[in-house]
């Protein structure tokens, strides 16, 4: 297939998938505003939600302080933030478009429909009363996208760089979630030092599992109270639970295997490398060496994957 | 004078004068209310919008500042043609299509019909629609314009009954032919019940014809051929129709950047390394083929693909330098070119022509300026064109200077009132005019689907079927009984 046209199904993919991650960002910050909490736990919230997406220098320039309401109008309406939900969106339509003859035509209009009605919504700005009906439309958009997508495509080389972008974006995603909300404020969240931020309370952590649709699945696989260290290691090391790290790199090496050509050996090897340390590292061991620096060093390691699978397939010089 | 009425015959709409072929159809809209009309119209829209069915408007900005998309718009109310008119008609185009064909080839290679002098030398070799670089240049099956788009009205002749005309021939790329599939589409969705009263042959097979033509075009005939289509990108107004007729034929859409030449081949860049390619189908004019040869700006095409066309090595579809045959100062012409390469009567009339480098043609112009049309020869898309009755004493003043600083700019023509068809406009059901554009498919054979693309002039009483300009489509029914 094109190069262009597999970077298109690439970033359509990867803005739709940014798109459901942003909501369920937004969602997890706005049911946990709606709880007692100190005033400096909810600015925290909302600027971490910032930081997560490297955006807050950004948003600083815009808006003099974080106020929940502008967070969220950045975060969703604002077109001038390339992350904000209409721009993922716009953009994983603009890609749709580019490579329509390349996608069934119920995907297309998939993406279409999503793009035609979140104009829609916005303008009618009722989000504003309800953003938690506005963000569980974008989860079941990007659901419907996904579902329309093994459903009715060729299993070919385009339904693999669509797959390989929704996986290496989740990985990206998930792997910011973690690193913000186990953020200790001066040091290292799980430090000696840092026993206090260890404590947060049952709603801190469940907020962040039912932000990855996980808190079902926490009870099932450990069928005990809440512990961050668990929920770390549910969200990095798990091979079951869908949106971990180990899950997403795993279908990641899959679709990597499928498009494979004669330049990609350095890439498929690399992304099993990273893979394996996943599935043979323990929770212990990575809270024993810093979680926030395991993370900082796994989110280079995507970034430098996303450049590799350009060079390889997608921009070839 | 008065139109002929596709469904009436003759203005005003009276019952008595309903043509046969009409009659189910007549009953049928008899039982639909204006709401229910009006709903259907709103419910075609909602569907055109989600599939996508838009085109660009350059330079155009909605409030958000965005790029807009428009439709199209749709006429729910179809243009039906019996059976016995289309055949003498498809007859018709394949002859003229074969002719127009023939006439390239020989522009291009020795040159007959300038010799014979049924076509002054000077119009080709001044004309800048003339590519030198094709000249001795030898294209598979010796076919230049593989998809024609000819363009047909149909006037009121002197006993009251319809006439065809050929309007204009477009064989550089013409477009539109998604519109006739996707009207059909929505027609069938929204109407089924009208498809079981009527044999409507269908239409949906011509991506099929389409890659069957343009793989039966490739100049490599030991392996598979790779058929590509060649689009200037999605801002483009018809990139609907690139990305649909790609998709339909399942090949790949290019655009200028994904091609590249090496060792006198074309070559796309995939996934899997480079891939050659044998035959593109392109939906970019000559001039941004290739900056090497035309336009050096532009970066819509492939720095060298036209050597690797005239070492034979890659097919262009259409081939470049047929704008020398659909070029309105060539267009006169055609009856004697069928004549002469076919030694065969045209079965498709002309509409009559002066052409206005000849002096008489010219006087008479001149005299008969507010009943004429006048039209620029290198004008398109309804630009450029004076209607003398619908003119204003200046518009005609401004034509005539023009008329006598460039006589051989122009060519009149009289003022046929194309036909109308009933149209569902805001005030109800209304007569608007309409053309007809079939398209004829040259390769190793010549073919057609029995349909075509209609367009409507939605403003009343304008004779402008342009998107660009106001037009609308409908839906085309050839009854097959």
């Amino acid at each position: 297939m094109l190069s262009r046209t597999a970077d298109h199904l690439y970033w359509m993919s990867r803005y739709t998938e940014r798109a459901e991650n942003t909501a369920r960002m937004l969602d997890v910050n706005y049911q946990t505003a709606l709880m007692p909490q100190t005033q400096e736990a909810a600015q925290n919230g909302w600027q971490g939600l910032l930081s997560i997406s490297e955006l807050l220098p950004t948003y600083l320039s815009k808006h003099p302080v974080i106020t929940p309401k502008d967070v969220m109008e950045f975060m969703v309406s604002d077109d001038s933030n390339p992350s904000s939900i209409i721009s993922c969106l716009r953009s994983a339509r603009e890609n749709a478009r580019a490579v329509r003859g390349s996608l069934t035509t119920e995907v297309w209009e998939t993406q279409n429909q999503t793009w035609l009605e979140i104009q829609k919504l916005i303008k009618k700005a009722e989000f504003k009363r309800d953003p938690a009906k506005l963000f569980e439309w974008v989860k079941f958009r990007s659901h419907l996208f996904r579902g329309v997508t093994v459903g009715t495509m060729l299993m070919d080389e385009a339904l693999h760089f669509m797959r390989l972008g929704t996986f290496l974006e989740r990985a990206d995603n998930t792997a910011r979630l973690v690193d913000v909300k186990f953020h200790g404020v001066n040091s290292e969240f799980f430090g000696e030092n840092n026993l206090s931020d260890q404590e947060y309370d049952f709603y801190h952590w469940s907020s962040i599992l039912r932000s990855v649709s996980a808190f079902e699945i926490y009870r099932k696989v450990y069928r005990d109270i809440i512990r961050p260290e668990r929920v770390a290691e549910l969200l990095i090391l798990r091979a079951d639970m869908p949106r971990s790290l180990h899950a997403s790199l795993s279908e990641v090496v899959i679709n990597l295997r499928m498009i494979a050509n004669q330049q990609s050996t350095g890439t498929e090897r690399r992304a099993g490398k990273l893979l394996s340390e996943l599935k043979y590292g323990s929770i212990d061991e990575i809270l024993a060496n810093g979680l926030h620096a395991f993370l900082s060093q796994f989110l280079d390691r995507i970034n430098e994957l996303g450049f590799d699978i350009s060079k390889d397939f997608l921009v070839p010089t | 004078m008065q139109p002929f009425d596709e469904m009436y015959s003759r203005l005003p709409y009276e019952d008595k004068a309903l043509r046969d072929h009409y009659g189910p159809y007549k009953q049928w809209l008899d039982s639909q209310s204006m709401t229910q009309m009006q709903s259907y119209q709103e419910e075609a829209e909602v569907i055109f919008r989600r599939v996508g069915i838009t085109f660009a408007v350059y330079g155009d900005k909605d409030e958000g500042g965005a790029g807009t998309e428009r439709l199209i718009p749709f006429d729910l109310i179809p243009r039906v043609i019996p059976s016995q008119e289309w055949s003498s008609m498809q007859l018709g185009l394949i002859q003229r299509v074969n002719a127009l064909n023939k006439f390239i080839y020989d522009v291009y290679h020795d040159q007959e019909i300038l010799k014979a002098g049924i076509v002054p030398l000077e119009q080709i070799t001044n004309n800048p629609q003339f590519r030198a670089e094709m000249v001795g240049v030898n294209v598979p099956h010796n076919i230049y314009s593989h998809i024609s788009g000819i363009d047909i009205i149909r006037a009121a002749n002197s006993k009251g009954e319809g006439e065809y005309y050929v309007l204009e021939d477009n064989l550089r790329v013409p477009s539109g032919v998604s519109y006739m599939l996707e009207d059909r589409k929505m027609m069938m969705r929204l109407f089924p019940e009208l498809f079981s009263s009527y044999q409507v042959a269908p239409v949906a097979h011509y991506p099929d014809l389409l890659l069957e033509t343009l793989r039966t075009c490739s100049p490599n005939t030991t392996h598979d051929p790779t058929v590509i289509v060649l689009t200037p990108g999605m801002y483009n107004s018809a990139y609907f129709e690139h990305a649909f007729l790609a998709q339909q034929m399942g090949v790949e859409l290019v655009e200028g950047q994904d091609l590249f030449v090496k060792d006198r081949f074309v070559y796309m860049r995939t996934t899997q390394g480079p891939k050659k390619v044998d035959v593109i189908y392109r939906r970019v004019d000559d001039d941004f083929l290739d900056p090497s040869i035309f336009r050096s700006d532009s970066s819509l095409g492939c720095a060298g693909l036209i050597d690797v066309y005239r070492a034979g090595n890659v097919n262009i579809c259409n081939a470049v330098g047929t704008g020398i045959a659909d070029d309105k100062s060539i267009y006169p012409y055609v009856p004697k070119m069928i004549e002469f390469y076919l030694g065969e009567k045209p079965i498709l009339n002309n509409v009559p022509t002066f052409i206005c480098r000849n002096p008489e043609d010219l006087k008479y112009t001149l005299a008969n300026l507010k009943d004429l049309v006048v039209k620029e020869v290198h004008g398109a898309g309804g630009y450029g064109m004076l209607v003398g009755p619908a003119a204003s004493k200046s518009e005609i003043e401004q034509f005539r200077e023009a008329l006598l600083k460039n006589p051989s700019g122009y060519i009149s023509q009289p003022t046929l009132s194309l036909s109308s068809c009933p149209t569902f406009v805001k005030e109800g059901i209304a007569p608007r005019h309409i053309d007809l554009r079939p398209f004829v498919l040259s390769g190793k054979t010549v073919q057609m689907v029995p349909g075509g693309l209609t367009r409507v002039a939605l403003k009343e009483g304008s004779l402008v079927v342009n998107s660009s300009q106001g037009g609308g489509t409908k839906d085309t029914w050839i009854l097959e009984v």
